[in-house]
Order: C-alpha cells, then structure tokens, then sequence
C-alpha cells in the first residue's frame, strides 16, 4: 500500500509539464477533481480518467504513475464492493446492471482523482510548490514545514528501518504472538522514534536559526515564480474545459 | 565460524552495495572491516545476523545458512551494536534496556538480574541502575547500547563505527574491554575508518571499497600500504607515515605505534645522544 | 580590539543547575584558526554556543559575563543578527540541510536575510565554487555523501559572508581522506578569506598541522591555551584523556631518553625530518 506514495514523490525531469508553473498544474487536479464530482455517469467517468493519459505521456512519468495506480487498486477495489453490494441490497437482494454501472463510475471517480493529484506532484518539485502556496498568501513558516517534511521523508525511512534492525538484533520478533502482542511490541519501535524525531527538530532549529530564519518578515527568493506563455495557455486550456463541463452539466441534467 | 560465499547484496532500489564477497571469520578472531563510508561494510554486517539475507551467495554462521534461520535465532549468537545508541533506547530504567534482550530470547528471571547486574558493572554504569536512560550522556548511552548486547553473552561481537564523537579515553576504555573480551574467546568484529584506533588493537583487517574486498590480512600488512587505503579513503597511521618517509635511511614501512617505533629507533645505530 | 572576546563567562543550563562554563576568559584575534578541544564533557560544545547567539537565546539559561563577538555583543543581540557575523556548521550534515537542492540550501541563509535575487545567485555560485560543489547544484542531500553534505553546509554559511566560523565537530561521520579534505577548505577559509575558524574536534592527528593555537578544556574551565606544539606536549594534556597525536607521543619518548629536539613534530613529514637531524653523519647543510 506504501506503494501508492511512491507514485506522489517528485521525479526530475524537464518535460513540458515539468515546466509548468504549479499553480497551474494545482488548478488542473483541482478542476479535474470538481468534473470527477459533477459526474457520474460511466461513459463521463471514462472519458474523465482516460484524460490524463496523453499528459502523462508528454511528462514522461508513465512508470512512476502506473505505480501509484497499482498501489490504489485495493481501495479501488474495495469502493467497488462496497458500491455493489449497498447497491444490490438496496435494489432488493438483486444485482442489476445499473449497480454494477454506477459501482464503476464510483471506482473510476476515485481513480480520477488520484491519477490527477499523481500527476501533479509527480512533476512539481516541493520547492516549487511551497512557493507557489507561498504565492497566493500561506505564510512561510507553513510552507517551510511542508518542505521540510517532504525532505526528510527519506531519512526517516531509514532511521525507522535502523530502528527495526537494532531491535530485531536484540531478540525482538515483530510477526510473532497475538495481536495485543504486536502491539506492544511495535513500542520499541515507536518510542525512539519519536525520540529522534524530538532531536532531529532540535538540531534543525537550532541550524536554522543560526542561519537567520526570522531575520526579516519579508524573505527574497533565489527563484521565483513567473507565468510564462506556456502557462496562461494551459490555463485557457483548463479554464475552457471547466467551462464546457459546467455548462454540459446545464444541458445534461444527472439522470 | 562466519563463512561468506561469493556473497551479492542488492538493495530494493537496485543499489549493489555487495559484489562478489567471499570470507571467512573464524571463532575466537578480532577482525575490523575498514573502508570508505559506502563501502559495503555494514551492509556485510548485517548479512552476519540475518537482518539481510544475500541476493547471491551463501552466508552461513556456525554452519546454518542465514537464510534458514530467523533474526531472531541468529542473534542469540550474533550481537549487534549499532552505530547510534539512540535508535535502540526505550525504556524507563537501564535496568530495563540491558535486560530487554535477555527477555525476549527467554532467559529465566534469576538468570536475567545476574546477567544484568554483570554486564552493568562491566561498562561501569551500575550506578545508573534505576536511572532513565534519555538522561545519559552520549558516551553513557553508548555504553549501556553496549551492555543490552553484552548481556545475553553471544559468541560473535559486532560493533558498528564505535569510536565516533569518542574522545581518547573513552576510545581506550572500549579497546581495553574489546581485547579482554576477545582474550575471554569471543569474536571480536569492528566497522571502523578509525585507522588509529586500528593501529592500537592490531587485528586482522579487511578493507572494503565499493562492495568489493580490496585486501585482507594482519593490521602489520595492511595498514603500511598507502595506496589500497586511498582507495578506500583512508590514510595510514601517522606513525607508519613518518617511517615510510624514511625508507631510506633503511627503516622498515610497517611500524604501526610509537612503541615499536621506539624500539626500531632505539636498535638503530648511529642516532646522536644528547 | 579582539575579534572574539569571553570575559568571566559562566553558564547553567538552569536554575540551580550545576555551572557548566566555569568563569572562562580569553581572546581570539582575527584570522586566528583555533583548535577547542577537551575530553568528553568538558563544555566545548556548550563554549561554542556561546559564539553565535545560539546560547543565551536558544537554550535559555543562565549566562553571566561577557561575550563579543566582531564587536557585537551577544546578550544584546538576537541570533539572526549574529549570524551575519557568525555562522556555525554542526557535527550531523544531515539535520543541518534543510532544502531538496544544493543551491536552494546555499541560499536559505540570503534568503533569510532578504537579500536581493541577483545577489543571492552571485553568493551561492562564489560559495559552491569555494568548497568545490558546483558540479551538485541541483543534487539532493540524500544523494551526497558525507564529506559533499559538509561541504554544502560549509557553502551555506560562507554564503552569508560571515567573519567567523565556528565547527561543532563537523569531521565526526567522515572517514580519515574526507576529514582531511574538509580541513584544507578551512585552512583556504582562513588564508586567503581571513577568516577567524573556531573548530572543536577530537581528531588531533588530522586537525593539529592546520591550527595556530589550542584551547584545551576540561570540566568548564580553559586549563591550557597556547601554540599546538607546546600545547601537545605537555604532561597535563595527556592526563585529561585527550588524543595526543603519535607523532608527539613518539618525540616524547624520545626527549624523555635525551635526544635533542629544538621543538615538537606535529605532522609526519616535520617528524620525519627532524628524526633525520638526529642520525649521525646526516648532513643538515
């Protein structure tokens, strides 16, 4: 299931996509979010969740957004049995075509947004990204924690597995015994942990400050965003599609 | 015995950290592994004690292949102190940290409080007793990381990088303790680029680089040739150093510590008395 | 007017709480590289806290005495202010880069400050260019070395052009060939930059040729302070458990036995020549 992170952590690359300013590319998963919502219909659900595909292919990340599908397969397959089986008990202990139908569209409408999120932060790099949310007004200190986050999520992975390891080493088996077993078993592991996680803030705010964070309330940036051409055109582009989904919704009531 | 067969680790994103390892540790020895810092040598460690089976090859410990047999059940023999006591401390009391492993491998509850009470007075931290371990100091908790292996007495003793942030003293207390301990039988095996530290000890030394063996043999052997240590970013004791610059006043290249260095100086003809 | 100056500082971490600076006094003049050393525990650490703000400001405490540094004193000013004159690498090059890019960490500092954009790029080329880390401008720190991280985090306070930079142990996690290399930068810091160095380290063997002068701790207090060679080989620094290089101990013993020695070897090559002066027949010219 970790698996389906995976296909959430930024690649590098330079594609077109990649290039894009993120506001942009945020506003893409947001819209294709509110038509996933609109929508319900399976043929719209389809044609929703095939979109993306074109774009993945001029990013260049198909591997890597294959990946996070695979990881959802199980919540996806589990929203598809729960649609069915509410459907089938509501329609009277009878599996009508409609059920299974409207399961799909509930499945796909799951599977539209995570492959659009996928794809958005598949080609944002985190900076980038914290200076976007910077942009349109969330303070530093915030955007800082999101980085930040971002960027130790690598060395927390390894020291949760040393951790392991030097527990294991000492006789601790972690599959073995009940289930309050387990439990209580997992406390060797969480309890230095968060010890760690206690230091590594001290250490990072202690580097931080001496290199003087909070000095001005304005900071300056080495980079900055800046729509280009290629942005205001996508954004036509998506401001078209909402549009056009909005105003079909109009024509085509929900059945 | 640890035997390791033309051993390959790959880890899950693809790195090989292991290519082609073959060696061969046996009962009783005091070995150091030495290289640059990704060299291999602790993921060869951890082959040891089954926290990493091979990709190819065969690691056996005593006869039984590691991969037929549990963390667990190997590290009954095998102990491990890691590099950061902090990844291991949890408990309330010190008592309760050394005696967390003999717990878990199921010693009786008499044979638990001696065994602690023993190993707490080795390290010198019996006063520490009932004391949290988080209120330690650094060199403190190492030692009590120390005592919690110690304490269930395995016959193979691996202690990753454990003279980092060390000053002198507390580095020999450790090489006191580690060659009493060897001198008691039991193997001794140290991950290191502390080459002065290795020069104090004179064990026998592989020296790893990039997943490979580079050599292997007596710290005498070893440690005297500059070039293999570059290889693996490490430098030669100074002492050794200043002898090979005078190679040409016939002195030999491999002294290792002021001592020898003493003696050869002392045996040497001709030098001016005051 | 020194460049560092400590006047009777002393320090608890708390109310009540056993001193753990005793009463310290020294002076630092500028473009001095010194060497702080002392057996675990003695306060080094805590000492160089002392240099940047970090302590009184961060920690709390109870700080009384004096402390200046490049003529700013640091009860009077935050810890943002001082690091425009002092900037401090720490012993874990991991905790210590914060950005998901080389030269995003470079210019955190800058940044901070409000530096404008052209000077930021100006600051962090000329930073890399200096600890050699151009080649990994777009890197990630995990996918540096140990040695690449300190140097990183060496650029990314050299980046704020600060007069003073003081080391927490930075060498702990690098191998003997990486260590020696970091020194060498710090050694070029000091020549051509004037840079006053404050370095706390325990590896004396590799540390000890680049340094002008040794502070030597012990329970709080400074209980030896001088040039390395006479520093290195006195009776009392063996005592505290310090690492007294072998090179040294070697001439000790010869001394002790009666040879001549004008002064004391601290490198290989300086005891390799002096060994040399001292056999027969060796003609010195």
């Amino acid at each position: 299931m970790l698996r389906m992170l995976d296909g959430f952590r930024f690649r590098r690359g330079d594609s077109v996509i990649h290039r894009l300013d993120p506001r942009i590319k945020g506003l893409y998963a947001i819209v294709m979010m509110v038509a996933a919502m609109l929508y319900s219909e399976f043929y719209a659900m389809v044609f929703l969740a095939l979109l993306p595909i074109p774009l993945v292919f001029l990013a260049r990340v198909r591997k890597e957004w294959l990946r996070s599908l695979k990881g959802s397969a199980f919540f996806a397959s589990f929203i598809f049995l729960i649609n069915l089986i509410t459907g089938y008990l509501y329609a009277g202990l009878v599996l009508t075509s409609e059920t299974i139908f409207y399961s799909l569209s509930m499945t796909l409408r799951f599977i539209i947004l995570m492959e659009s999120f996928s794809l958005f932060f598949l080609t944002t790099i985190p900076d980038d990204l914290s200076l976007a949310l910077e942009k349109i007004g969330i303070p530093h200190d915030f955007c800082f924690a999101f980085t930040s986050a971002i960027r130790f999520v690598p060395d927390l992975a390894l020291e949760i597995q040393s951790i392991m390891d030097a527990q294991k080493s000492r006789g601790l088996e972690l599959e073995k015994g009940s289930f309050m077993e387990r439990v209580r078993n997992y406390i060797p592991i969480l309890v230095p942990m968060l010890i760690r996680s206690f230091q590594r803030s001290l250490e990072l705010a202690e580097a931080m400050e001496s290199r003087a964070y909070g000095a001005q309330k304005k900071r300056t940036s080495l980079y900055e965003l800046k729509m280009t051409r290629s942005d205001y055109i996508a954004l036509g582009l998506i401001l078209l599609f909402l549009f056009t989904i909005v105003s079909l919704r109009f024509f085509i009531p929900p059945s | 015995m640890i035997k390791v067969e033309n051993v390959y680790y790959s880890y899950p994103n693809g790195f090989e950290a292991l290519k082609g390892v073959s060696l061969e540790i046996h009962k009783g020895e005091f070995v150091t592994i030495m290289g640059e810092n990704g060299a291999g040598k602790t993921t060869l460690v951890k082959l040891f004690n089954g926290l990493l089976k091979p990709s190819k090859g065969v690691v056996t410990v005593d006869g039984i292949r590691t991969v037929d047999a549990s963390v667990a059940t190997l590290a009954r023999k095998v102990g491990f102190v890691f590099q950061n006591p902090d990844h291991q401390l949890f408990c309330e009391t010190v008592k309760e940290e050394v005696a967390f492993a003999l717990r878990n491998m199921g010693f009786q509850k008499d044979v638990i409080e001696k065994r602690v009470e023993w190993a707490l007075n080795l390290l010198d931290i019996a006063k520490y007793r009932e004391a949290s371990p988080f209120t330690l100091s650094g060199g403190e908790r190492k030692r009590v990381a120390l005592a919690s292996v110690l304490a269930f007495d395995p016959d193979y003793l691996i202690l990753d990088e454990p003279t980092i942030g060390q000053d002198y003293s507390q580095k020999e207390r450790l090489r006191h303790l580690v060659l009493q301990l060897n001198q008691q039988g039991k193997t001794i095996i140290i991950v290191t680029h502390d080459v002065e530290f290795v020069a104090e000890c004179k064990p026998r030394i592989i020296l790893m680089s990039k997943g490979k063996i580079l050599a292997q043999g007596p710290a005498k052997e070893v440690l005297p040739k500059a070039d293999i240590l570059s290889r693996a970013s490490l430098l030669m004791p100074q002492i050794t150093q200043l002898f090979q610059m005078l190679s040409d006043l016939g002195l030999p290249g491999n002294v290792l510590d002021e001592y020898e260095a003493w003696e050869v100086l002392k045996g040497l003809g001709g030098i001016r008395l005051a | 007017m020194p460049h560092v100056e400590v006047k009777n500082l002393s320090y608890s971490y708390g109310e009540g709480e056993e001193k753990v600076l005793k009463d310290i006094s020294f002076e630092i003049s500028r473009g001095e590289f010194v060497l702080l050393t002392g057996p675990s525990g003695c306060g080094k650490t805590t000492l160089c806290r002392c240099f940047n703000g970090l302590i009184p400001h961060f920690y709390g405490g109870k700080m009384d005495g004096e402390v200046s540094v490049a003529g700013l004193r640091v009860l009077d000013h935050q810890i943002h202010e001082m690091a425009t004159v002092v900037g401090f690498v720490f012993q874990n090059p991991e905790n210590q880069l914060f950005a998901l890019t080389v030269e995003r960490d470079v210019a955190f500092g800058l940044e901070n400050l409000g530096l404008p954009k052209e000077e930021i790029s100006k600051r962090v080329n000329w930073a890399l260019k200096i600890v050699g880390m151009e080649g990994f401008r777009f890197a990630a720190p995990f996918e540096l070395s140990g040695g690449q991280q300190q140097r990183v985090a060496i650029a990314s306070v050299l980046a704020m052009q600060p007069e003073v930079i003081v080391l927490d142990e930075p060498t702990s996690f690098l191998d003997p060939a990486t260590a020696l290399n970091i020194f060498q930068i710090l050694k070029r810091l000091n020549e051509d930059l004037r840079m006053t160095i404050i370095l706390v380290e325990h590896r004396l063997e590799l540390a000890s040729a680049f340094i002008d002068r040794i502070l030597l701790m012990n329970e709080g207090s400074i209980v030896l302070d001088g040039d390395p060679r006479s520093i290195l080989s006195q009776e009392e620094s063996r005592l505290l458990g310090i690492g007294i290089p072998k090179v040294v101990r070697l001439f000790k013993m010869l001394r002790k036995e009666g040879f001549p020695l004008e002064s004391f070897p601290l490198t290989p090559s300086e005891g390799a020549m002096a060994i040399r002066r001292l056999v027969k027949g060796y003609d010195q010219g």
